[in-house]
């Protein structure tokens, strides 16, 4: 039989869960209804543009356009909303939008095949420079109440909304990645594109939904954002961006692609939502965070990466 | 002194759960040619790599170098005493020149500022190339040398280091005849000035062309150490396996039934021209000749993934283009790709995933995810009926020996339930007895009425398996020969002459030769 081994995801579960512990132990007011409140209601956002960064990377790519797409998707929305558009047709235009800047990713990495380090940078670019020339700067508002609702309402008056439509999300994202054919491919080129396209996988058309999907994530947390913040503007969670890569990478995710799961993703993104909030309640500036998260994620890493050479060299000579 | 170089002793290696060697002994002679033979797993790349100072040996080996106790710990030290170990797929620097390439790591580590002394590199270079008689521009890229004379670039640098002794692993596999006799000539060069050569191969006739004594491995020890003279090829495939394996020739005809696949004039620029065949229902049809003479270029063409320029193809009486590879699983084409670790099967993944992966589309249920249990059961089911081992669906195809992994990939081929199946060097770096196996299983499915094409560089693998043979030369097809006309000997006149008739030098025959 098996030797007991806990899985990647597990002990990322169980971290998650003593840190929760030790900061309601002992930071004041970590464990106090508004804080909890406060943490839930940022999580969403962050989750799902975490998740879409996982999906990618799994494929062993990268979207640096990620924050911008959902700001474009903001834009969007604001705009139409504050032209006298409908809620409902604003989020509407909002995902059309976010799907048109993943269809651009997707077509030039896909059908052409640039590395998707390099279109995405030049996308995060581009569509910053069309954000500014929209904008001109400033933000915009002129939100419905109703919008509001999505990002700081409850459902039942105890649970978020926009939770709920995270909890969604992660599970759509799950059961695709698991259970469907696109959900596979995803992996197997990942791990090995050109076996998987020598497989009679059509590795041209799974990248783009990848895209695709990434840039429709990046849209529902732009709504959610939106709603949140009551305006849009160029940065747009921008300061995700990189979160968003180091979550999906603290949640096991391999940076060169084929491994990642949606919980593993989820649990770091908690655990980054803990730690900023707690050490905000403990006093710690800013910048000392940023220090400290770094630290962090460069320890997972090096941790991941010296198991990953002792399991590889058990596994060459077990071969050999 | 004895006239020993190099003397490795109670050489065991010992990694978790496997004794890769165990009590091996290895000496090799002053200016001597020394093979090293053993089938795959045998224990041969364990023990250059600790000759390399890659590996460190278990507790009580002793080595001696030049009749001192040598201890080599890092790569470095190896390099320092004068070894010099040229690898199958090289370690140049491609986009450094030759001169660079040759001089490089001479003062390595030692002030890293000092400024590159440019002329006396290029001297150092041109040195050892002149010993080497290659004439060649010192300033030229090594990216836009061949393969032959890349390698001539590794010998050139192992000289220029002084070396005494220089490995050769595999060094014939990408080169062609008579590139093959230059590399004899200068091997038979560099033990006149009395450096050893130890060389790696699978190549029988080419090891009793060049080597003075052989070390035969098997499973991680010692067989013992032989005079060249004293055994023929027979003797020492019976040591390398511990038993006596041929090959037999195939005389089962095949059903040949209906025309499955018809090609017409099929042409692709600097692929391969012209190209005319047939395959039946229930045929193998053995596609051969040199190494880069188009094969496999040929084979992707009909897979999907490399486009002709022209021709014809025609499917079941219908004229058809396959577009993709995904296009070609629809219409019943496998292939499997000769290199079974990065074009056939995704290593890390388990078989399950592996052997379904074609056929996704088809365990879908209703709501379009897949059906886990029924998609275990087919993997289960190809892992019975091909004997795969170990039998177990969720292990990582990595974990797999060579014939188990190539089993594995039939097995996701047949899934799909293909009419015609393309196989690509079926058996390379597989042992022999998985290797019969292999054989014996594509009889059996073109029995059962499936058109089969193997390509192979094993004349007796395409002798032993096909009804019809096809030689390709320069990307044309050379010559067809029906299985009871066909020999080793006039497949290699068509592979090297482009005719059955002429004859044949016999330095040239003996460079393409029966590999194990």
């Amino acid at each position: 039989m098996k030797a007991v081994s806990f899985s990647k995801e597990s002990i990322l579960g169980l971290i998650a869960l003593i840190v929760f512990i030790l900061m309601s132990l002992f930071i004041p007011g970590f464990f106090e209804q508004n804080n909890l409140n406060n943490m839930m209601f940022q999580l969403p956002e962050f989750g799902l543009l975490a998740l879409a960064m996982m999906i990618v990377i799994v494929t062993g790519g990268i979207d640096l356009s990620i924050t911008y797409i959902a700001a474009m998707s903001g834009v969007a929305i604001a705009l139409m909303q504050s032209h006298g558009y409908p809620m409902l047709t604003a989020i509407i235009v909002g995902i059309i939008v976010g799907l048109a800047c993943g269809l651009i990713n997707g077509t030039i990495i896909s059908k052409i095949g640039v590395s998707p380090i390099l279109v995405t940078l030049g996308t995060m670019v581009l569509f910053e420079g069309v954000i500014l020339s929209i904008t001109k700067g400033s933000s915009i508002s002129g939100f419905s109440e109703s919008y509001s609702l999505i990002g700081n309402g409850y459902y039942m008056g105890i649970v978020p909304l926009s939770i709920i439509i995270f909890i969604f999300f992660a599970i759509l994202t799950g059961v695709l990645l698991a259970k469907t054919k696109w959900g596979r491919s995803v992996y197997m080129i990942g791990s090995n594109p050109v076996a998987t396209l020598f497989s009679g996988v059509n590795n041209s058309r799974v990248l783009m939904r990848v895209y695709l999907y990434a840039a429709m994530l990046a849209a529902i947390a732009s709504i959610i954002m939106t709603s949140r913040y009551n305006s849009a503007k160029v940065d747009l969670g921008s300061s995700y961006l990189l979160q968003s890569v180091s979550a999906a990478v603290l949640g096991g995710t391999e940076i060169q692609g084929g491994y990642g799961k949606v919980i593993g993703t989820i649990y770091a993104v908690i655990i980054f939502q803990m730690l900023s909030s707690g050490l905000n309640l403990m006093g710690v500036s800013r910048p000392i965070v940023n220090v400290m998260m770094g630290v962090i994620l460069i320890t997972v890493l090096v941790l991941n990466f010296v198991k990953g050479k002792i399991e590889e060299k058990n596994q060459k000579t077990a071969a050999a | 002194m004895s006239d020993y170089l190099l003397q490795m002793t109670q050489i065991s290696k010992t990694f978790p759960g496997v004794k890769a060697l165990d009590d091996v002994r290895f000496e090799v002679k002053k200016g001597e040619v020394h093979a090293l033979i053993g089938e795959n797993g045998a224990g041969k790349s364990t023990l250059i790599k600790i000759l390399a100072g890659m590996y460190e040996p278990d507790q009580g080996a002793t080595f001696l170098f030049e009749g001192k106790d040598a201890q080599i710990n890092k790569p470095i030290d190896a390099t320092l005493k004068g070894i010099s170990i040229i690898y199958q797929d090289l370690s140049l620097f491609s986009n450094l020149s030759v001169a660079e390439n040759i001089y490089i790591g001479r003062d390595s580590g030692k002030k890293p500022w000092k400024k590159v002394n440019w002329n006396e590199m290029e001297n150092v270079a041109k040195k050892a190339l002149q010993e080497l008689e290659f004439e060649i521009d010192v300033q030229t890229p090594v990216e836009k040398l061949s393969i032959a004379q890349q390698q001539l670039i590794e010998i050139a640098r192992a000289l220029a280091f002084d070396s005494k002794l220089i490995v050769m692993d595999e060094p014939t596999s990408s080169l062609s005849a008579g590139e093959v006799e230059k590399l004899y000539r200068v091997i038979n060069k560099l033990k006149q000035r009395g450096i050893s050569i130890i060389f790696v191969s699978h190549k029988l006739k080419e090891l009793f062309a060049v080597s003075d004594r052989f070390t035969v491995l098997r499973d991680g020890k010692y067989v013992g150490t032989y005079d060249a003279k004293e055994l023929d090829e027979d003797q020492l495939i019976t040591l390398m396996v511990g038993r006596k394996v041929l090959y037999e020739k195939n005389t089962e005809k095949g059903l040949a039934g209906q025309t499955l696949l018809e090609l017409k004039g099929l042409t692709k620029a600097g692929n391969f021209k012209d190209i005319s065949f047939e395959l039946k229902a229930g045929e193998i049809v053995g596609i051969t000749g040199l190494v880069g003479s188009g094969r496999t270029e040929l084979a992707q063409a009909i897979f999907g993934v490399n486009k002709p320029d022209s021709g014809e193809m025609t499917l079941n009486g219908e004229s058809i283009q396959i577009k993709s590879s995904e296009h070609a699983v629809k219409k019943g084409i496998a292939y499997i790709p000769e290199s079974r670790k990065t074009q056939g099967l995704i290593l890390r993944q388990s078989l399950t995933n592996n052997i379904s992966l074609p056929i996704l589309k088809e365990l879908r249920n209703g709501f379009g995810l897949i059906k886990r249990k029924k998609e275990v059961d087919l993997a289960k089911h190809y892992i019975d009926t091909l004997d795969v081992r170990p039998a177990h669906p969720h292990r990582a195809a990595g974990d797999l020996s060579g014939g188990n992994q190539q089993k594995v990939v039939i097995g996701k081929w047949l899934s799909t339930k293909p009419q015609i199946l393309i196989i690509d060097e079926p058996t390379n770096g597989i042992d022999i007895g998985a290797k019969t196996e292999i054989h014996k299983l594509l009889r059996k499915l073109a029995a059962e009425g499936l058109g089969i094409i193997v390509i192979s560089s094993e004349l007796p693998e395409v002798l032993a398996v096909s009804d019809r043979i096809l030689v390709m030369r320069h990307g044309k097809i050379a010559g067809e020969l029906d299985i009871a006309e066909a020999t080793q000997e006039n497949i290699m006149n068509y592979a090297l002459l482009g005719s059955k008739a002429s004859t044949l030098k016999k330095n040239v025959q003996a460079s393409k030769e029966v590999s194990v």
